[in-house]
């Protein structure tokens, strides 16, 4: 900020010597004292009409964020220009790296550069990341492994934790390390602030990885679980640290914590869910903000749970996983692409800066250093690791039915990256703890190493290992329609085993979630529509809408009338006649175009497959021959009227059908033979 | 243990039911109590009204293609053998087996899960799925939830994306492609039945 002061002071004086009257005026506040007073005294004589002034004290503050963001966001640009870097070298690394190289320049100007700020952290920047991860969180994987990912998340960190903080106790109590003052407690906390695997960096590098969802949502998933059992470790060692003794009564109360903390989270997220699903149902009217309620909605969820020290990271993820379905039932195509871009956009914006912070801050920071310390931390974090994932994952392979690899557990135990994370939570340490510098410059280091060193060798390791990559796959019908059928029958066979297990359970909850759920969540008579149906509905509609973009207009009629066909509701039929030319055609432009589906993709830096693109630039140049075509068909008088029709209900967004719009077509069809 | 045998030797040739399908004793014991349960005039086969009177069966929308599953064609009861040996499709599959080719492929193997869910479809037994088959599934499916339209256009979209040979049917080949994505060990294995 004050290197715009001075590019100011430099101006004026230009301007000054040039004879232009300039009115400086007088900054409300000053920052670094001295230069301010200069300011003031530029013209004592009769002042001219100012035709410039400089009032940059007016917008300062939100002039330096915007200045910090396109500054990333430039960054960021710079990095996908340099094709070669980006490929070998992870975002994340570039990034910090960025961070270091402005910290240094903000040092060299003889300014301090800005911190992290811990609260800036947690409310501002890790949220939209969080809701991202949470809103796209693919079910079923998840759901399938959620036993693993627990036991990764709690009594990995636990073990995490407890190992490194006795593990560098010990290491303190040698004379010759001279750090004899560190208590327990102290090494305990230390060691909770530092086990817990980072959401942001794991995201970060994994998202260029493309490894195979069972891993990725094994790490992926115990970065975010975690969040309360670091919660509940870092409050309970801080309060216990400043007390000095630990009694079984805390440790039990501890325990207790923990539950309510993650639970409590997660509570809190699902009632901020159903509201938002609620509300979505009447928004038919307002379409315009429907995004901002889903964005709203979950951002409370966190700042209340945050607000009562419960785990805001479980309260997103539960807010996302339960509203969303709900609430895509109500919304309008548009909307939902709205919503993920924007959750894409703050998400990418948030990790950029991030990382910058952290590297900024890694200069700015005050350091504290003890080689011994600090190289011991590394080691351990990678050890205890290692040891964990083997160990635990020798224990969950007992329960279950596709086992973890060799290969699995390696990418699980390298891909434990620590972040920012553990960096604010070092950073709000109190300052009456002596070790706090020791403590942040260790932190640091761990995430440099982790970031860094696996950050860059993941990749070329995962090639080397022959790690199964993940499988770009459409969505299609056939996928839908038998695994639901296996669904039944799995069903089936446990009901003739006599066995209430997975498949019964998940029956019982579909069941009741038809039956009352969705009858107060979604809007209209959807709420009847089996999941199926909606899934080919959807696949219809993409069709549809790519059919209007390539100009076949006639196709327009049948595609409209097969959308509307698929309601649950009787509707005025076509004649047999326009149906079964309908159909033909259908089945003709099936043959012919290439299916292009929402791609379920949770990649930060594309939305739609390349494929597509190319598919609508060949796509418009069959349009520019299909209006020529179109200008001698017969049907052209009734095709512009439906052509109005279409363009009315695109702007809606939806393709419901409108039984007027039936019945005038109906009418239509009459007169116009 | 004592009852586990006792039970054990009221079965005959147990040990070639354990061979063949891989399941433990403790297994063969557990199916045995709950043939034993299902059976309920005690006559050593079950019928298909015993399958009937499970109430998850009844509810289910494909329960009658289950029970028809487990009897084969012509034959009017199961006994216990044939029980274990259509139960053993769903055991998860073992990770360590040597690729023998001699020997039959094992009865919880991918192949043979898919196999056994493809005949659930093609009741004719003509090696395809056809057109009408699919309809008949997506209907008992869906129940009443849709009309006929919709039906034949998903069951129209259905074939068309799986149908490489455009026979206007699914062959095994082309089902189990459709489903090369999906995790069959872990979708169609009972834990129950490890």
């Amino acid at each position: 900020g004050d290197f715009f002061l001075m590019l100011i002071r430099f101006l004026r004086f230009v301007f000054v010597g040039i004879g232009l009257p300039i009115e400086a005026s007088a900054p409300a506040y000053q920052s670094h004292g001295t230069e301010g007073s200069h300011l003031t005294n530029i013209t004592n004589t009769k002042k001219a009409f100012p035709v410039l002034a400089v009032n940059y004290e007016h917008v300062r503050k939100p002039f330096e964020i915007a200045l910090w963001i396109l500054l990333a966001l430039l960054m960021k640009l710079g990095f996908h220009l340099i094709p070669r870097l980006s490929a070998v070298v992870p975002e994340s690394c570039l990034l910090i790296v960025v961070g270091l190289l402005v910290g240094g320049l903000i040092k060299v100007i003889g300014e301090e550069p800005p911190v992290l700020d811990s609260q800036l952290f947690f409310l501002c920047l890790l949220p939209p990341i969080i809701l991202d991860a949470g809103y796209f969180l693919p079910i079923r994987p998840f759901t399938e492994n959620v036993g693993t990912i627990l036991v990764f998340a709690v009594i990995g960190t636990l073990w995490n934790a407890f190992f490194m903080g006795g593990l560098l106790y010990a290491l303190c109590q040698i004379e010759s390390v001279g750090l004899s003052g560190v208590d327990l407690l102290a090494c305990l906390l230390f060691g909770s602030i530092v086990s817990a695997v980072d959401p942001v960096a794991v995201l970060a590098v994994f998202e260029e990885i493309h490894i195979n969802e069972l891993v990725h949502i094994l790490v992926f998933g115990e970065s975010l679980l975690n969040d309360a059992v670091t919660v509940v470790l870092y409050n309970l060692f801080e309060e216990f640290s400043k007390v000095g003794t630990v009694t079984v009564l805390d440790v039990f109360l501890g325990v207790v914590c923990f539950f309510v903390v993650s639970l409590g989270g997660v509570l809190v997220g699902a009632i901020y869910g159903f509201l938002a699903a609620f509300t979505s149902r009447f928004t038919s009217h307002t379409r315009v903000i429907e995004p901002l309620f889903v964005f709203l909605y979950s951002y409370m969820a966190y700042l209340s749970s945050e607000m009562f020290h419960l785990s805001g990271i479980m309260a997103l993820i539960a807010c996302g996983v339960v509203m969303r379905p709900y609430v895509e039932a109500n919304i309008s195509h548009k909307s939902y692409t709205t919503i993920k871009y924007f959750l894409k956009m703050w998400s990418s914006v948030s990790e950029t800066l991030i990382f910058i912070f952290l590297g900024v801050s890694t200069v700015a920071g005050p350091h504290a250093w003890n080689w011994t310390f600090v190289i011991t931390t590394v080691i351990l974090c990678l050890v205890s690791r290692v040891l964990g994932v083997i160990g635990l994952t020798f224990i969950i392979n007992k329960f279950r039915i596709v086992k973890l690899t060799k290969k699995d557990q390696f990418i699980v135990a390298y891909g434990g990256l620590r972040g920012a994370i553990a960096f604010s939570l070092g950073y709000l340490l109190s300052n009456s703890h002596q070790m706090r510098n020791l403590f942040l410059t260790a932190i640091i280091t761990v995430i440099f190493f982790t970031v860094f060193v696996q950050g860059m060798t993941i990749r070329p390791l995962v090639e080397l290992l022959a790690v199964k990559k993940k499988k770009e796959s459409k969505p299609s019908i056939n996928e839908e329609i038998h695994t639901e059928f296996l669904d039944h029958l799995l069903t089936g066979v446990e009901g003739v085993c006599g066995h209430y297990g997975h498949y019964h359970w998940k029956e019982k909850l579909n069941r009741f979630n038809k039956t009352y759920v969705k009858r107060w969540l979604i809007a209209g008579e959807n709420f009847k529509e089996p999941e199926l149906i909606a899934f080919y509905r959807k696949m219809e509609l993409k069709q549809a809408i790519m059919m209007v973009e390539s100009g076949q207009l006639p196709s327009v009629l049948p595609s409209t009338i097969s959308m509307q066909n698929i309601q649950p509701r009787a509707i005025p039929r076509v004649s047999k006649k326009r149906e079964e030319e309908i159909r033909r055609i259908l089945r003709a432009n099936l043959q012919n175009n290439k299916q292009k589906m929402r791609s379920r993709s949770y990649s930060r830096h594309t939305l739609f497959d390349a494929d597509e693109e190319d598919d609508v630039s060949e796509v418009r140049l069959r349009k520019t021959k299909m209006e020529m075509e179109r200008r001698v068909s017969v049907m052209e008088r009734r095709v512009s009227v439906m052509e109005r029709r279409v363009s009315v209900m695109e702007r809606e967004g939806r393709w419901r059908g409108r039984v007027s719009v039936m019945e005038r077509e109906g009418k239509c069809d009459g007169e116009g033979g | 243990m004592g009852s586990t045998n006792s039970t054990l030797s009221k079965i005959p040739n147990v040990e070639e039911l354990m061979q063949e399908t891989g399941f433990t004793p403790a297994h063969i014991v557990r199916l045995y109590d709950r043939f034993e349960a299902l059976d309920k005039e005690k006559t050593g086969h079950l019928r298909p009204q015993d399958f009937g009177a499970i109430n998850r069966l009844a509810m289910n929308p494909i329960g009658d293609r289950i029970i028809g599953a487990f009897f084969s064609p012509g034959q009017e009861t199961v006994d216990f053998h044939s029980f274990v040996r259509i139960l053993a499709h769903f055991r998860p599959a073992d990770k360590k087996r040597p690729k023998d080719p001699s020997m039959p492929e094992p009865v919880n193997s991918r192949t043979s899960k898919l196999k056994f869910a493809f005949q659930l479809y093609d009741q004719d037994k003509d090696g395809k799925i056809s057109r009408a088959e699919l309809l008949q599934v997506l209907r008992s499916m869906l129940e009443m939830q849709v009309t006929e339209e919709q039906l034949e256009s998903i069951a129209d979209r259905t074939i068309q994306e799986a149908d490489l040979d455009k026979d206007d049917a699914i062959s095994f080949e082309e089902f189990r492609k459709s489903l090369e994505k999906v995790n069959i060990d872990h979708k169609m294995s009972i834990r129950f039945l490890r």
